[in-house]
C-alpha cells in the first residue's frame, strides 16, 4: 500500500512539472516582461538591468526552477490587466469558486446516486425511462444554455431568485462566503444547479449502468438463490459493489465542475476564478493564466490522490495484501 | 464453368458486378439498417442534422436578407417581433430582428455555417493528429509512445473544453493584435480540434497494437512493404469503426466547445457570429423582453447539439456494443 | 401426502421470446425428487439443465419464462409462487451452489457478514447466535481455523475454500432440497472429488435432497442415486443410475457412455457421437436425436417420442416402443 502511495506521489509530481513547465513557457514565452513593467520607452541600459535582476539572462533549467520556487510561495507576477500581484488576486477569488463547486458537487453526488440507483432498480419502469431519456436530453444540453433558461425562468419571468452575482457574504475565519448568507445561498442556487445538472447526468447514468452490470453477476444471483431480500440485495450488495467505479469517475467530475465554473461563473457574473480566467484570455493577461492553470492542476492532482486512497476504504482487495 | 476463357479478363468485371450487388443487399439486411429503421428517434435527429446541414451549405441561397452587409441593414427594422412587419419600415422578418435590424432567421443560418464549419474542420483536425501519433504511438512504440501517451494522460486530466480555452488565449497571445479578429476562427478550429485529439489517439495505438502482432503485418514486412503503408492500408481499415463513432461524439462535443466559447466571447469574433455569439447577443435582451433574439438561436443550438449526440450514440450502440 | 416425493416436476416448459421466435430450452420435463435422494441432471451443455435448476428455484432471468407444467414442493405448487412468497422457500426450503465459487461470493464482505445475513434472513437468531452458527457451519463443511477465518474476505480463500464456504451458505438455513449446478466444474481436479465427497456426506447426514447437475458421467456415477439425461430441453432417459449407466438404452445415453472414460477399469475404445446437439432455433421435426442417431428410423422423423418403462428405466425412444418392436431387433443387430 504505501508503495502504492508513493507511485501516486511521484506520478502527481510529474503531472505538476509538466503543467509547470507549461505554465512557465506560456509566461517566459509569451508577451514580454520587461516592456510590461517599463514601459516601452525604456532605454536599453534599463531593459539589461532589469533583466539581470530578474534572472532573465540565466539558463533556462535555472528559471524554470525558479519559477516553480516562486509559485510554490504563492508568487506568480503582476496581472497585466489589474495590475495586482496574481496570486492576491486568485486567493480573493478562490472562495467564491470553491463555495460553488462544493454546493453544485453535493447536488450532483446526491441526486445523481439516488436517481442512478432508482433507475437501474426500476429498470422497465415508466419513471425511469423517462429520467433516462430527460438525462440523454441534459447531457446533450450546452452548460450556459442550461444557465441562461434557469435565468429566464426563475429570474426573469418567477422573480424568485437573483439572476446574478454573489450576494452577501459573511466572514468565517477570515475568508468571506456566500453559503452562510440567505441571500448569498439564494444567490448561489441557480449557478450551483447549472453547474451541477451535467455532472449530476454523468454521475446517474454512470451508477445505473455500473449497478445494471453488478445485479448481473454471480453473486447477485446466488444472494437472490439464498432468499435475501430485494432490499438487502439492492442496497446491501449492489450499491456497495457499485461504489468502486463510480467513485474515481465522481471524483474525476469534481474537478471538471471547477474547470466548467468558467463557465457557469462567466453566466452569472459570479466573482470566482473561472470568471478571472475567462477575462484573462480575453485579455490575454498571461500571468493570470498560467496560474490558473497551475492552480487546476494542483486541484485535480489532489482530487486524484484522494480518490485513489478512497478505493482501499472501500475495496478489501486492495488494503489487504494478497497471499 | 468453361475452361477456354482465361481467367483474367473477362472474369473480373462479373466478379466486381457481384460484389456490388451483395453490398448493397448485405447493406439492407444489415442490423445498422435493421436499427435504423427501427428507431424513430434516430431516425428524426439524422433528418434534423440532415435539414440543418444543408441550411447551413446553402445560406447564402435561403436567407431572405444579407445580415452581415452594413448598407443592407436599417437601424429602424430593430427590435421588430417574429412574424410581425416593422412598423416604420413595414418589412417583414419570420423570426423577427436583433437590436440591428438584422433579420434573426438570416443569422442564425449564417451563424450555424460558421458553428459547423468550426466543429466540422477541428474534428478533422483532430481525428487526423490523433490517428496519425496514435499510428505512431503504437507501431513505432519506443520513446515516441512514451512521450506522446504522457502528452495524452497529462491533456486527459484536464476537460477539454478548459484546455480549448487556454489554448484559444495562447493562440490570441501569439497573433498580432490587428490580425486577431481574422484569425479568431482558425485560432478556435485550432484550439478545439488540439483539445480532442487524445480520444482517436488513445483507441488507434490501442488497435494498432492489437493489428501489429498479426500474422498479416508480419507477412506485410517480409514482401518489403514500408511502415507507413501497412500502417495507412493495412491497419487503419481496421480502426474505421471506431474513429467513425468517436468523430460523432467529438463532433457533438466540438460544437458544445465552440459555442461555449463563443458565448463567453473568446471564440468566433462579432464579425462572423455564430450560434454561441448570437446567443450571447440575445442574452442581453432577457430582462428586456426581446425573447426571440434568444430562443431562436438557443433552440437551432439545441437542435445540432441534440440530433448529432443522439445518432452518435446509436453509431457507437450499432458498430461497437463493446464501447461504453 | 406423507408418500409424496419431496419435489415433483410435471411436464415443464421454459420459454425464451427472441427476435426470431420463441425458444424452448425446457420441453416437458417431469420428473421426481424423493427426501434425501440425489437425482442427477446430465447432458450436453445447453441441454436445459441448469435451466431446470434456474426454473424450480424461480430465477429464470427475463424475458424468460416458465410456460407451462407444475413444478410441487410437498405436493404444494410453486412455480406460480408470487416473488415474495418464493424468496422465503429460496435458501430455507430449497438452496442452490453455482458453478463458479469465483464469482459466487461478494468480493466486498466478509464470509462472516454473507453467512450471517443469510442464517437471520431466514431463522430468528440473534446476532451472536447466527455467528455461532456461521462458525460452526464453517467448520462443518472443513474450513480449518473457522472461528478467525469467518472475518476475512473471499478473495483470501482458495478456490476450493471458496466452495466450502458457498455449500455452508447453501446449508445456513437447513434447505431440504439443494439443486447443485456443477458444483466442481471450476475446481482444480485435485480439490473437484473433496467437494463432491463434501456435499455428498453433509447431504445424507442431514437428509437433504440434491439435484445435481453436471456434465461429467463420473460424478453421476459416483453420486447419484438416480439420473435424468437430457437432450435438447428433453429428458431422453430417467432412471438408477446404476441401471442407466450399466445397460443404457436411449441411442443418446449409449453413446454418451460409448465416450466415457470407464472407471471400473474394463477397456474400451472411446467413440464420440457424431455430430452436435441442434441449436434451439433449429430443433428438428420428431426425436431430437434423429440427425446424429445410428439408428434412427421413419416416426423418429415425425413424432416426438414419450417416455415409456424399459428395463427398468424409463426411456424415451421409438425403437423401444411396440408397434416397432421389429425394426428394432433389426437395426439394433447391426451396431
Amino acid at each position: 500500500m504505501l508503495a502504492f502511495i508513493i507511485r501516486r506521489l511521484a506520478q502527481a509530481l510529474l503531472v505538476l512539472m509538466a503543467v509547470g513547465f507549461v505554465s512557465f513557457a506560456m509566461f517566459k514565452f509569451m508577451g514580454d516582461p520587461v516592456e510590461n513593467m517599463l514601459g516601452q520607452e525604456a532605454t536599453v541600459a534599463d531593459r539589461a538591468a532589469l533583466e539581470e535582476r530578474l534572472g532573465l539572462n540565466d539558463p533556462i533549467i535555472v528559471q524554470y526552477v525558479r519559477f516553480f520556487g516562486r509559485a510554490l510561495s504563492g508568487d506568480f507576477g503582476v496581472s497585466y490587466r489589474v495590475g495586482l500581484p496574481v496570486g492576491e488576486v486568485i486567493m480573493e477569488r478562490l472562495p467564491a469558486t470553491l463555495e460553488l463547486a462544493f454546493l453544485s458537487g453535493v447536488i450532483a453526488i446526491s441526486l445523481g446516486f439516488t436517481l442512478g440507483v432508482y433507475t437501474a432498480i426500476k429498470r422497465d419502469g415508466y419513471i425511469a425511462n423517462f429520467i433516462m431519456t430527460t438525462s440523454l436530453i441534459g447531457v446533450s444540453l450546452p452548460t450556459f444554455l442550461i444557465g441562461v433558461f434557469l435565468i429566464w425562468l426563475f429570474a426573469v419571468n418567477l422573480g424568485w431568485l437573483p439572476s446574478f452575482g454573489r450576494g452577501d457574504t459573511r466572514s468565517f475565519f477570515g475568508v468571506d462566503l456566500a453559503i452562510l448568507t440567505v441571500d448569498g445561498l439564494k444567490s448561489m442556487i441557480l449557478p450551483a444547479i447549472t453547474l451541477g445538472l451535467y455532472q449530476m447526468t454523468l454521475i446517474m447514468r454512470l451508477v445505473r449502468s455500473e449497478m445494471l452490470e453488478v445485479l448481473r453477476t454471480d453473486y447477485i444471483r446466488f444472494a437472490r438463490a439464498r432468499g435475501l431480500s430485494q432490499k438487502t440485495i439492492n442496497f446491501g450488495h449492489a450499491m456497495k459493489n457499485t461504489l468502486v467505479p463510480v467513485i474515481t469517475v465522481t471524483g474525476l467530475q469534481f474537478g471538471s465542475i471547477v474547470a466548467f465554473a468558467i463557465i457557469t461563473e462567466s453566466v452569472f457574473q459570479w466573482p470566482g476564478v473561472g470568471l478571472l480566467f475567462i477575462n484573462a484570455v480575453n485579455f490575454v493577461d498571461i500571468p493570470v493564466m498560467s496560474a490558473y492553470l497551475l492552480l487546476v492542476a494542483v486541484i485535480f492532482v489532489t482530487i486524484n490522490l484522494i480518490v485513489d486512497l478512497l478505493y482501499f476504504t472501500i475495496d478489501p482487495r486492495l488494503s489487504v495484501s494478497n497471499n | 464453368m468453361d475452361t477456354q476463357i482465361p481467367k483474367g479478363a473477362s472474369a473480373r468485371p462479373e466478379f466486381k458486378e457481384t460484389v456490388a450487388k451483395t453490398t448493397w443487399q448485405r447493406w439492407a439486411q444489415s442490423d445498422i439498417w435493421h436499427s435504423y429503421k427501427s428507431s424513430p428517434v434516430i431516425i428524426v435527429s439524422s433528418l434534423t442534422f440532415a435539414v440543418l446541414v444543408l441550411g447551413a451549405i446553402f445560406s447564402p441561397l435561403l436567407s431572405p436578407y444579407t445580415p452581415f452587409d452594413p448598407s443592407s441593414l436599417n437601424l429602424m427594422n430593430g427590435f421588430t417581433k417574429p412574424m410581425t412587419a416593422n412598423e416604420f419600415t413595414g418589412d417583414y422578418f419570420l423570426l423577427g430582428t436583433d437590436d440591428q435590424g438584422r433579420d434573426v432567421l438570416s443569422t442564425i443560418l449564417f451563424g450555424l455555417r460558421i458553428s459547423l464549419f468550426v466543429g466540422v474542420v477541428a474534428v478533422l483536425f483532430a481525428m487526423t493528429l490523433g490517428v496519425v501519433l496514435g499510428l505512431l504511438s503504437g507501431y513505432v512504440g519506443g520513446w515516441i509512445d512514451g512521450v506522446i501517451m504522457r502528452i495524452a494522460d497529462i491533456q486527459m486530466t484536464f476537460p477539454s473544453i478548459m484546455v480549448a480555452m487556454l489554448l484559444y488565449g495562447i493562440g490570441k497571445g501569439l497573433i498580432p493584435p490587428d490580425l486577431r479578429d481574422e484569425m479568431a476562427i482558425w485560432v478556435l478550429i485550432i484550439s478545439i480540434g488540439l483539445s480532442e485529439w487524445v480520444q482517436f489517439a488513445r483507441t488507434v495505438r490501442g488497435a494498432t497494437l492489437v493489428e501489429r502482432q498479426k500474422e498479416y503485418v508480419q507477412a506485410g514486412h517480409l514482401i518489403g512493404l514500408t511502415r507507413w503503408s501497412i500502417m495507412l492500408r493495412h491497419i487503419l481499415p481496421n480502426v474505421t469503426g471506431p474513429i467513425l463513432v468517436i468523430a460523432t461524439i467529438s463532433l457533438a462535443l466540438a460544437i458544445i466547445a465552440e459555442a461555449t466559447l463563443s458565448f463567453l466571447g473568446v471564440g468566433a469574433p462579432k464579425t462572423q457570429p455564430s450560434l454561441g455569439t448570437l446567443i450571447n447577443v440575445g442574452r442581453q435582451y432577457i430582462l428586456s423582453g426581446e425573447w426571440w433574439i434568444l430562443l431562436f438561436p438557443s433552440l437551432t443550438l439545441l437542435a445540432l447539439a441534440l440530433s448529432v449526440n443522439l445518432f452518435g450514440d446509436w453509431l457507437r450502440d450499432v458498430l461497437n456494443p463493446k464501447l461504453r | 401426502m406423507s408418500n409424496s416425493p419431496l419435489l415433483q416436476v410435471s411436464d415443464l416448459i421454459v420459454e425464451f421470446p427472441t427476435r426470431s421466435g420463441v425458444l424452448r430450452p425446457v420441453d416437458r420435463v417431469g420428473f421426481d425428487v424423493r427426501a434425501g435422494e440425489i437425482v442427477g441432471l446430465v447432458g450436453e451443455s445447453g441441454a436445459g439443465k441448469s435451466m431446470c435448476g434456474s426454473a424450480i428455484i424461480g430465477l429464470i432471468d427475463r424475458p424468460g419464462r416458465i410456460s407451462g407444467g407444475e413444478i410441487r414442493l410437498n405436493g404444494e405448487r410453486i412455480d406460480n409462487l408470487p416473488e415474495e412468497r418464493l424468496r422465503h422457500i429460496r435458501g430455507k426450503r430449497i438452496a442452490m451452489v453455482f458453478q463458479d465459487p469465483l464469482t459466487s461470493l461478494n468480493p466486498l464482505m466478509t464470509v462472516g457478514q454473507q453467512l450471517i445475513q443469510t442464517i437471520r434472513t431466514h431463522l430468528p437468531l440473534s446476532a451472536n447466535d447466527a455467528r455461532a452458527r456461521a462458525i460452526g457451519l464453517l467448520e462443518e463443511v472443513g474450513i480449518p481455523a473457522a472461528a478467525a477465518r469467518i472475518d476475512a474476505y473471499p478473495h483470501q480463500f482458495s478456490g476450493g475454500m471458496r466452495q466450502r464456504v458457498v455449500i455452508a451458505l447453501a446449508l445456513a438455513a437447513e434447505p431440504e432440497l439443494i439443486i447443485a449446478d456443477e458444483p466442481t466444474t471450476a475446481l482444480d481436479v485435485s480439490v473437484q472429488a473433496q467437494i463432491m465427497a463434501l456435499l455428498k456426506r453433509l447431504c445424507r447426514e442431514r437428509g437433504t435432497a440434491v439435484i445435481l447437475i453436471t456434465h461429467d458421467m463420473g460424478v453421476i456415477a459416483e453420486t447419484t442415486d438416480r439420473v435424468a439425461v437430457l437432450y435438447a430441453g428433453r429428458i431422453a432417459e430417467i432412471g438408477p443410475t446404476r441401471n442407466v449407466l450399466s445397460t443404457p438404452s436411449h441411442p443418446y445415453t449409449v453413446g454418451l457412455m460409448a465416450s466415457t472414460p470407464s472407471t471400473t477399469g474394463s477397456l474400451h475404445t472411446l467413440s464420440q457421437i457424431p455430430g452436435s446437439m441442434p441449436n434451439l432455433r433449429a430443433i428438428p421435426k420428431g426425436c431430437a436425436f434423429n440427425a446424429r442417431c445410428g439408428k434412427a428410423f421413419s416416426p423418429c422423423f415425425q413424432d416426438i417420442p414419450v417416455l415409456e418403462p424399459v428395463e427398468g428405466s424409463e426411456v424415451a425412444c421409438w425403437l423401444y416402443d411396440p408397434a416397432y418392436q421389429n425394426t428394432k431387433e433389426t437395426s439394433g443387430a447391426s451396431e
